[in-house]
């Protein structure tokens, strides 16, 4: 019997959506909307890159991005198929959407740990 | 004095019509009849000609589901008066095709039922003189609630995923896959899981959640499929990580 | 016909009368609030991509300095950026809130016959954003 490569996939998504539950509303408010619009006081530059520069903090957002990226891939893969009745690119969208997030892995992972 | 309700019912004759048509009843609106009693009144007084299927007029049978306004319900468990002042647009279950009126072409689902071995699997049958398979009330409890299906299909005209994507296994019979792999009698877990676990089986659905919505005996089959797609993820590592724990 | 396949019973369909096949239109989730909240839930997943890429950029420009790093914080003040970002604390916000909700038909407890309710599930899981949102806001503000 055949076996699905969708577990795979499913639980990258589930992941993903866990660790985005939880923290993705808190940072775009924070750091997208109250401390640049100055809602907050912001922290200053240099606490940010000391922060950014502990190894606890680069793995966990490097964890939060990867997995992120590929719950984005996974769920509008299927929003494609549903939304617009596109099954029959099936590959091509796989390819393309977890393509994308493959790119944005190594780009967080390039900015993180060599940047 | 009960005033009318009006009706606009799909009509379909394969031997005569191309599309189908609505056609207007206008029907008592007494306070305690249910759809199917509206339905039953036209076809004894208005029209003989409308074709519709029902049984047990209470909830049991599963046979007559149609589309109310849009929704897939068993028409014997919804009141006439809930929908004043109507007009009531009454369809064949969405997803389905359409044999006459109201009575739509079951066999996709029947096909797929048996796919799934809804029955208990022994590797070895017991000899009958050991008694029967005992089970606890926390075992019963295990799966009881899937056990509640009563093949209405509801559930199938609900789901956007079986309408876009005909192969999929679909709400229904996944449940039941589940209703015996959580039966502590059954030993055909693994013998499910070759149709289940597959790109056409658990892994089409994204959760749109309406089978649970619509299901009238709560046997909530899109939760069924997320423990599933939970299990079968937690077995697939397993079985890449530790190729040994795979017997 | 792609649903419905009359060769595997022809035992049963000779003369069979001709069905008629209803087909689902492309944009079936803008017809019933249901299927529209579930395409908007399925939508989420733009803002969470959106905002992996936004952490990149922003770890990007403290990496190249704190110059970088201003310019890149004043594009947030502009009237475009507010508003895409506003829509994706919305989308994020409603991905969190239905998640959360969902999680216990994945995850399900049985102690004894009876099974764990939903809402426990859910309750813990919505507790242990609010905690983990309140200490991130504190831990930025001490």
């Amino acid at each position: 019997m055949k076996k699905s490569n969708e577990p795979f996939w499913w639980a990258m998504f589930g992941a993903g959506g866990v660790l985005s539950a939880f923290f993705i509303p808190i940072l775009i408010f924070l750091f997208a909307l109250a401390f640049p619009l100055g809602w907050l006081p912001a922290p200053s530059f240099d606490q940010l890159e000391m922060l950014t520069s502990s190894l606890i903090v680069k793995l966990f957002l490097f964890a939060l991005i990867f997995l992120s990226l590929f719950h984005w891939a996974h769920r509008f893969r299927f929003t494609l198929y549903d939304g617009l009745q596109v099954k029959h690119l099936n590959e091509l969208i796989a390819v393309l959407s977890y393509g994308t997030a493959l790119f944005g892995t190594v780009a967080a992972g390039w900015v993180l740990f060599f940047g | 004095m009960t005033s009318n309700i009006t009706l606009e019912v799909f009509r379909y004759n394969p031997e005569n019509d191309d599309e189908p048509s609505f056609q207007s009843y206008a029907v008592p609106c007494n306070k305690d009849w249910v759809i199917l009693d509206a339905l039953n009144y036209i076809k004894d007084n208005l029209d003989g000609t409308l074709s519709f299927r029902w049984s047990c007029r209470m909830g049991v049978c599963g046979s007559c589901g149609m589309m109310i306004n849009g929704t897939p319900v068993l028409t014997c468990a919804k009141f006439l008066k809930d929908y004043l002042p109507g007009p009531i647009r009454i369809e064949p279950m969405e997803h389905f095709p359409v044999v006459k009126d109201l009575i739509i072409e079951m066999s996709d689902f029947v096909d797929k039922l048996k796919r799934v071995k809804p029955y208990i699997i022994r590797k070895e049958e017991q000899p009958l003189s050991e008694g029967e398979y005992l089970q606890t009330p926390a075992q019963l409890a295990a799966y009881k609630q899937y056990s509640m299906c009563i093949n209405c299909m509801l559930c199938y005209s609900a789901c956007p995923v079986y309408g876009l994507e005909p192969e999929f296994l679909g709400p229904a019979a996944i449940a039941l896959g589940q209703r015996y792999n959580l039966d502590s009698r059954d030993q055909g877990k693994k013998e499910r899981e070759d149709v289940i676990s597959q790109d056409d089986g658990i892994w089409q659905c994204t959760f749109v959640g309406e089978c649970s919505a619509v299901c009238p005996k709560d046997v909530d089959p899109a939760g069924a499929i997320q423990r599933y797609k939970v299990e079968s993820t937690t077995n697939w590592w397993k079985s890449v990580l530790m190729p040994w724990s795979d017997k | 016909m792609k649903f419905f396949k009359p060769d595997q019973y022809t035992i049963y369909y000779k003369g069979y009368p001709k069905l008629y096949i209803r087909v689902k239109p492309i944009f079936w989730w803008l017809k019933k609030w249901t299927s529209f909240r579930f395409i908007l839930r399925e939508l989420t997943s733009l803002a969470v991509g959106y905002y992996a890429v936004i952490l990149i950029l922003i770890i990007n420009a403290i990496n190249q300095g704190s110059e970088t790093f201003q310019d890149f914080q004043s594009w947030f003040s502009s009237p475009l950026a507010i508003i895409i970002n506003l829509i994706a604390l919305a989308l994020a916000t409603y991905h969190s809130i239905t998640w959360f909700s969902l999680a216990p038909k994945a995850m399900v407890i049985q102690i004894g016959e009876k099974k764990v309710p939903g809402f426990l599930i859910s309750g813990m899981n919505y507790g242990a954003w609010v905690v983990l949102s309140g200490a991130l806001i504190w831990f930025f503000l001490k």
